[in-house]
């Protein structure tokens, strides 16, 4: 099972250094990382898909808020989130191929961004499936170089600005978890 | 904390007034935390903090440890009798790096610890200069916390931090490494040495336990036929042992104890089944098997404890109260998790236990005491032989009615000493057990004495752990440290062997720790000791200044331990023990309790 985690943390040096050797020597299986700015430079949002059993997205999480620059950790398992992948892809064409190309690109609703005498630069984002489903359609055309920014979400109903974030947490927080075990 | 009271050698000639740079507010940061007693050992990058010691050394002392290792676990030693915070310092580069290990140690047993250290100036940072090492990051996994200084202005905030993650929450090691141009850059004015903190992400105090959860486990145990605690370090961590041992009393529920929690109850008391997990008595293990509600306070469920996770406790309800969100459900899902403090638990459970809550368990009690009776803790009559088992009963009968502080080193001795030395009260036994760091004992003393001038500091430790730190023999006598080392001495790495005893037929691999053309180094020994015993510890022990004695003979045996107790120096008796004993009961690694080996 996949967990889309997003987590803000503190703008400093070092925090991904922290958080991904937290990750590697705790042996956690991450798919895909993100990092940029948000909305408050002093802060960063970190976006991780982790696949493993819940037990192991719970740990995984725990040990997250574990870190002392991390701000707070959400995971946006049966969420209702709108999730993007960015992808640059370079594809070989020639004369005969470069109109398919371009004809498939239009239909993923992605732009072309460099055209040369034997390759189509392109960007396209979406889901990672839609991504996926691309990929395969340009492999017979020849893909010459792929990058991806890895997944990014954000969900539809509660949101984790980074003012949210900065709320201190309730006093009995955790009483939640008593209740799942029962 | 009290400064310690120690002749100061020399009256320092009047101190220069002190220039107002980075070093000097770090030193004013740390006084301002309560610091007055820090384990540091100059180099390079660390001369303007030490210069800075020197102005303020009417506030604070500054013990010369003879290895960063062990300055480190003096802090410790700090940092355990007292659940303050421990301070020691290493310059750059080897420095750093001889930290490390006793970090590692503070991180695995929760231990509030502030480490300094000296790094290389900004400027070159990142260019191998000489004595740079990246300790940030070899030491992110080792630390609750770490920083690096790059801006002098935020010495007082950065300090302050450190002191306030280190000890709250779950406590842990916090390293601050301060570049040596951060040290000396000029401030221009009087900095604020208690700034507000910048920690949006960090909120160790809000988690309370809810009443709902205190009223669950009141019904836990008032529906409960078979109930024992299983308690452990986060007991003694949150100074919870008085409320603790006030509800054990009110609930008369068996006590069983993990390595780390030992003290947290009175050790002699009948209620008390001593310590469980692999070395733990054959009572507590059995109840433990057969409870119905475990109560697991304040403890990790450590593999040493469990054995087989999947056979622990299979039979119980589990009750796991812990100050770590990641600790609960992390080894074994518990059916009452709690994430408190379990001060504030124990003071929920304490106000609202009725006597109606109190379970029936007199069968309970009963099977119990037929185990205990059946498979008391014991050793043989070994004749005029010293066993280890006897030297540590006979100390823990000559010390009981005593202030005493005990240390130890990793391995056998270390486990007879928590099964026969019977801790009463809590913080009096260090242990580094949960990275069980050889050589730990002896500088861990060595803190704990600086920071107790007046009491009894009694290191019992082996005779290949002792060599890991055994230069701080110096620090003992030169720092005027009394400290008195039981050295349990068999010749050889003791646990080790008995693990090749039982798991690997007797064979010897490198530890015999004598000379290698003995037959013993092969297992061929004739099962006695040499005339000369190697190394010769009393002549180590004479030529740092120590006193020191070897003892062979169990006739002798209570007065050379008298004699060593009355002494008022740093002392060291060698007693020569054979090496064919083996801590027992014992569960081999990853088993259960059905596999306990008792003969």
């Amino acid at each position: 099972m996949k967990h889309v985690l997003s987590a803000i943390v503190m703008n400093q040096p070092g925090v991904l250094a922290h958080i991904s050797g937290m990750l590697a020597s705790r042996a956690f299986n991450i798919e895909s990382l993100a990092v940029g700015e948000t909305e408050d430079p002093k802060f960063s949002r970190m976006t991780f898909v982790v696949s493993g059993d819940d037990k192991t997205v719970v740990q995984v999480r725990k040990q997250l808020e574990k870190i002392i620059t991390v701000v707070k950790v959400a995971d946006y398992q049966n969420q209702d989130i709108v999730e993007r992948d960015l992808m640059l892809l370079k594809v070989s064409t020639d004369n005969t191929s470069r109109t398919e190309v371009l004809e498939l690109v239009q239909i993923f609703r992605g732009k072309v961004v460099d055209v040369g005498h034997s390759h189509v630069m392109m960007e396209i984002s979406g889901t990672e499936s839609k991504l996926n489903s691309f990929i395969d359609l340009m492999r017979p055309f020849g893909i010459l170089e792929l990058v991806r920014t890895g997944r990014i979400a954000l969900s539809r109903q509660s949101s984790l600005s980074v003012d949210q974030a900065l709320q201190p947490p309730e006093p009995y927080e955790y009483v939640e978890e008593t209740a799942e075990v029962g | 904390m009290s400064v310690a009271t120690q002749p100061q050698p020399c009256t320092a000639p009047t101190t220069q007034p002190a220039e107002l740079n980075g070093a000097e507010v770090l030193v004013r940061a740390l006084i301002r935390q309560g610091t007055d007693l820090i384990f540091a050992y100059p180099g390079g990058c660390t001369m303007p903090l030490h210069q800075a010691l020197t102005y303020h050394r009417d506030e604070i002392r500054t013990i010369l440890p003879r290895h960063e290792q062990g300055g480190a676990f003096a802090a410790q030693g700090i940092a355990r009798t007292t659940g303050q915070v421990g301070v020691c310092m290493g310059t750059s580069g080897p420095g750093a790096t001889n930290l490390v290990t006793a970090i590692a140690d503070a991180k695995m047993d929760s231990i509030p610890l502030v480490a300094i250290t000296g790094q290389v100036p900004t400027t070159v940072i990142g260019t191998d200069a000489f004595q740079e090492t990246p300790i940030i990051e070899i030491c992110r996994a080792i630390t609750k916390h770490h920083y690096l200084v790059t801006d002098p202005k935020e010495i007082p905030r950065i300090v302050k931090e450190a002191f306030y993650i280190a000890n709250t929450g779950r406590p842990g090691p916090v390293l601050i490494d301060v570049p040596k141009n951060v040290q000396l850059t000029k401030f221009a004015e009087e900095p604020d040495l208690d700034p507000p903190m910048n920690l949006p992400g960090y909120h160790p105090e809000v988690r309370k336990p809810h009443p709902n959860q205190i009223r669950q486990i009141l019904a836990a145990i008032k529906e409960s036929k078979k109930p024992i605690f299983y308690i452990g370090g986060g007991i003694i961590q949150s100074d919870a042992a008085e409320e603790f041992t006030k509800f054990a009393k009110k609930t008369n529920i068996p006590v069983a104890m993990t390595v780390m929690g030992l003290g947290a109850f009175p050790g002699d008391d009948p209620q008390s089944l001593h310590m469980l997990g692999m070395h733990g008595t054959v009572y507590s293990n059995y109840a433990i098997n057969e409870a119905d509600l475990l109560l697991a306070f304040g403890v990790r469920f450590d593999d040493r404890v469990t054995g087989k996770l999947t056979e622990f406790a299979k039979h119980g309800k589990i009750v796991h109260v812990d100050i770590d969100p990641s600790e609960v459900n992390k080894n074994k899902k518990a059916h009452l998790p709690v994430v408190a403090n379990i001060k504030d638990v124990l003071q929920g459970l304490n106000a609202l236990v009725a006597d109606e809550d109190v379970p029936e368990i007199s069968a309970w009690w009963k099977q119990i005491n037929e185990w205990r009776d059946k498979y008391p803790l014991k050793y043989k009559d070994a004749g005029d032989f010293i066993l280890p088992q006897y030297a540590i009963d006979q100390l823990w009968q000559m010390t009981k009615e005593r202030d005493t502080y005990i240390t130890v080193g990793v391995g056998q001795h270390q486990m007879f000493a928590a099964q026969f030395y019977k801790f009463n009260k809590p913080r009096t036994w260090l242990s580094s057990s949960g990275l069980g760091t050889m050589g730990f004992g002896l500088p861990a003393a060595m803190g704990v004495q600086a920071q107790h001038p007046n009491s009894l500091v009694v290191d019992i430790d082996g005779d290949g752990s002792i060599l890991m730190n055994v230069q701080e023999f110096a620090t003992l006598k030169c720092e005027n440290l009394p400290v008195k080392i039981l050295l349990l001495n068999n010749q050889h790495l003791g646990m080790v062997m008995q693990w090749e005893d039982r798991f690997h037929d007797g064979n010897r691999a490198h530890t015999y720790l004598g000379p290698v053309d003995h037959p013993e180094a092969v297992g061929q020994g004739a099962g006695g000791h040499y005339e000369e015993t190697y190394p010769n510890f009393v002549q180590i022990a004479r030529g740092f200044g120590m006193e020191a004695q070897q003892v062979r003979s169990k006739k002798e045996f209570p007065k050379a331990l008298e004699a060593m107790l009355n002494s008022d120096q740093p002392y060291l008796l060698d007693v020569i023990c054979p090496y064919q004993e083996h801590v027992l009961p014992m569960i081999p690694s990853g088993h259960t309790v059905k596999d306990i080996i008792v003969e």
